[in-house]
């Protein structure tokens, strides 16, 4: 075939023109072998700019264009619709970088620029020269969306996207929905009851009739890509049959095993069988078969005994059940950094020092204290209780690097309920800055310091130690230079927040990536912050990096529009840059088969030859320099077309 | 002075990135390399970077995602255990194995990127321009038979140049 290549070079204004000799650039390029028509202007991507790529397409019969202007992730798009503008495929369309990656990193040697300039474009040139016509590949979604976790960034996902007309599966791993959001107090800054606004919604999640909740269940194995996951999820054995209970509660009055309430962060026990909370949605139990006398021993079975309806079933085992879903959303939430960690600070072996979520509870008009904060060592209530920041966030060398954002904010409401509760009592807050972004943050601080005469230390703890009956603190304030000694009733601990522990597992189950902590990663951290950049993926809530209620739920609604607008297309359009397996030459050793991250690459045990999937393929190009016999390639960037990008980028 | 032929490919989500980062920037370093943008770092074979030798590269420069942060999860796994094995090998052919630099650049190093670049480029100058005729060394490699006739026209040229 007859290459008619069109080089259109852009100035961008000076951004380009004022380095690169763009007129000797487009002269140059004019003679090169297979280019039909060669011209600069001023702004390529405006209206003219783009009428003048279209018209030459049609007047000089053009079958390829290269666009020698700013980087191919700014206006490729823009020039591939001009192409189609002018009925030239979009992948005969290709943009040749000569701004960020020449012009302006090479402003002081303006000939030398010149120079690269050219042998970019001859680079695309060759390119496009053995490009193909290629379609996107359309596939159909499902218009189902799983959402995985079942705190108020997972609710409220799995509500928006339900209000917007589809159906959701929301699984949980624990009894009941509501996450740690149930087990707060009160939320800063407005002091509202937290369950008293989540409840609402656990109850709407549950009875909506578009969602399905899957509580105490775990995603299993995970396989498709984008509209079209197939996903096995476990059911746990609850060894209820939770269809039929009816949630009276017998069950868990009568019983008679005792453990450590999760709820509670063992502040108080739950029975082996239970709800975890008194507002649980479900209401109906689940049970613990480690600490079931009947499952350990044999002995007992009142549970089965005494349940009006038979519900108890001891035999129960772990179900799977299969579902396909065109999303997903993960909203896995967080844990507390283990206290065990922070040796400093006893390393969770002194009575009184709690964490923030112990404090929760007992600050909780529903917790173990019934709301009045009383030490955990003697049942006392602490006239004097230190608050720390930044345990365990913040310290690179030790613990983790990051801020944990909500630390200064939920302790300064700690400080503030305290001293609501025990009038006479005092709050010290150590920090090493009180960092109060956020709509009413400041004010709610203020308020705290000036207000409810919680005293502000700056500076870090050092020691924690038990000395009769006393935690002490031993701190420094670096605004006076002193040292501060506190002999504290009670100590609360603002532990970073870290993702869930198994929120890692399931990253690499659902192949999405995560940062060096192990947040989900967002696909651009300012324009693309809901999304994976595996495509179908959505990020809501503590999972993607430490943030507070109303950050959480903002985070859970714009994920739920970005699953709602993935479900207003008919089909799903995939970049078609994929790999290709030449059925005559492949002699079928499977390497590709073993290198394919997304299980694209298949053995065709008929023919005896590899294949790969077009709908799942991402083009990564692993198969293609793993394939031994060359019979792998890449559509519109085959070994043929690198070989000569590289002759053109090397010649003088 | 010599002014080194270097050849960068570049993983078009961390280390294009990069560079492109370098750019709006305005981060400057010596124009001697030009990019070839992949996928993935993952997609570059070792022959690849042969024929780059072959012709003319006096270095080649390979960026890619940091370890665990691969767009296709472990691309940059594989273009770090094929490096390992071509090195030694193009010790055998007499090329310094310096010549070949494998770098993780992720999008948000720019700076990284300028520094790596000045000092390739300054290392490969250092060592000299390449002199290895390949072409003889490779004759089994087998390559496109268009690319072969643009690599024995360049092979011609270049010898005339060292005469």
């Amino acid at each position: 075939m007859e290459h008619r290549i069109g080089v259109f070079v852009c100035h961008c204004g000076t951004n380009i023109a004022g380095v690169v000799d763009v007129k000797r650039v487009a002269e140059e390029l004019a003679s090169y072998p297979g280019v039909a028509f060669s011209t600069d202007y001023t702004y390529m991507c405006s209206d003219p700019g783009q009428n003048l790529v279209k018209d030459a397409i049609k007047e000089h019969k053009l079958t390829g264009v290269v666009v020698s202007a700013c980087s191919p992730t700014l206006h490729e798009a823009t020039f591939r619709r001009a192409g189609v503008g002018a009925d030239l495929n979009p992948y005969m369309v290709e943009i040749a970088n000569i701004r960020e990656q020449c012009s302006w990193v090479h402003q002081e040697d303006k000939p030398r620029a010149t120079e690269k300039a050219i042998k970019i474009i001859k680079t695309m040139i060759e390119k496009v020269k053995q490009d193909e016509a290629l379609e996107p590949i359309a596939v159909p979604v499902t218009k189902r969306a799983l959402v995985v976790g079942g705190g108020v960034a997972g609710i409220q996902a799995a509500l928006d996207i339900a209000n917007s007309g589809h159906e959701v599966i929301l699984v949980e791993k624990e009894a009941s929905i509501g996450g740690h959001m149930a087990q707060l107090s009160e939320t800063f800054p407005t002091l509202d009851c937290s369950q008293c606004i989540l409840t609402p919604k656990m109850v709407d999640a549950a009875q909506h009739p578009r969602i399905k909740l899957m509580t105490y269940c775990e995603v299993g194995d995970v396989a498709g890509y984008v509209g079209n996951f197939k996903i096995k999820i476990k059911k746990k054995a609850a060894y209820v049959n939770r269809d039929v209970c009816t949630g009276c509660g017998l069950c868990s009055e009568k019983c008679p095993s005792k453990t450590d309430s999760e709820f509670e962060e063992g502040l108080a026990t739950r029975k082996a069988i239970y709800t975890p909370f008194p507002q649980a949605v479900p209401n109906k139990p689940v049970l613990d078969a480690e600490h079931c006398l009947y499952m350990q021993s044999g002995k007992c079975g009142i549970c089965a005994k005494i349940c009006p309806v038979d519900a108890v079933d001891y035999t129960q085992k772990d179900e799977f059940v299969d579902v396909e879903v065109g999303a997903i959303v993960v909203a896995t939430g967080y844990d507390l950094y283990p206290i065990i960690n922070i040796g400093e600070y006893g390393g969770g072996k002194i009575k009184d020092v709690v964490t923030s979520l112990q404090f929760e509870r007992l600050l909780s008009a529903s917790g173990p204290t019934s709301g009045v904060v009383r030490r955990p060592s003697d049942g006392e209530i602490p006239k004097e209780v230190v608050f720390l920041t930044c345990v365990g966030s913040r310290d690179p060398e030790h613990h983790k690097a990051y801020c944990s954002k909500i630390c200064c904010m939920y302790l300064t409401k700690h400080a503030m309920l305290y001293k609501h509760t025990v009038h006479d009592g005092q709050a010290y807050l150590f920090y090493m800055d009180v960092r109060t972004g956020g709509k009413g943050y400041e004010e709610f601080y203020q308020r705290a310091a000036e207000e409810d005469d919680v005293l502000y230390v700056r500076g870090k703890v050092s020691k924690l130690y038990e000395e009769d009956g006393k935690v002490i603190v031993w701190g420094v304030d670096t605004l006076t230079g002193q040292k501060v000694e506190i002999a504290a009733d009670m100590v609360v601990l603002g532990l970073a927040m870290e993702p869930n522990a198994q929120a890692l597992e399931l990253a690499k189950k659902l192949k999405i990536q995560v940062n060096e902590w192990g947040f989900l990663s967002e696909a651009h951290p300012k324009l693309r912050p809901v999304e994976s950049l595996a495509p179908g993926f959505y990020l809501a809530g503590a999972a993607q990096g430490p943030k507070d209620i109303p950050d959480a739920v903002a985070q859970a609604s714009a994920a739920a529009s970005k699953v709602a607008s993935l479900f207003a297309e008919k089909e799903y359009h995939r970049e078609p840059i994929i790999a290709l397996v030449d059925e005559d030459e492949c002699a079928g050793c499977r390497v590709c088969v073993s290198v394919c991250p997304y299980d694209a690459a298949e053995f065709d045990e008929e023919k005896k030859v590899a294949h790969i999937q077009e709908a799942i393929c991402e083009g990564c190009g692993a198969c293609i320099a793993a394939c031994p016999s060359g019979s792998v390639t890449q559509k519109n960037l085959t070994d043929d077309q690198l070989f000569k990008m590289v002759t053109a980028a090397l010649e003088d | 002075m010599f002014e080194p032929r270097v050849v960068c490919f570049f993983c078009k989500w961390c280390t294009y990135a990069g560079a492109d980062l370098a750019g709006t920037s305005r981060k400057q370093y010596p124009p001697n390399g030009v990019a070839v943008r992949v996928n993935c770092s993952g997609r570059v074979d070792p022959q690849h970077i042969l024929w780059a030798f072959r012709e003319g590269a006096d270095g080649v420069l390979l960026g890619g995602c940091h370890p665990g942060d691969c767009h296709y999860q472990d691309g940059n796994y594989n273009t770090m255990r094929r490096l390992s094995l071509l090195k030694p090998m193009l010790k055998e052919l007499g090329i310094d194995p310096d010549r070949v630099r494998l770098e993780w650049i992720s999008a948000a190093e720019g700076d990284k990127l300028v520094s790596v670049m000045n000092e390739f480029v300054d290392e490969i100058r250092e060592l000299g321009p390449m002199t290895v005729d390949l072409g003889e060394k490779l004759s089994g490699v087998e390559a496109p038979p268009e690319a072969k006739d643009v690599k024995i026209a360049k092979q011609s040229k270049a010898k005339a140049k060292k005469k």
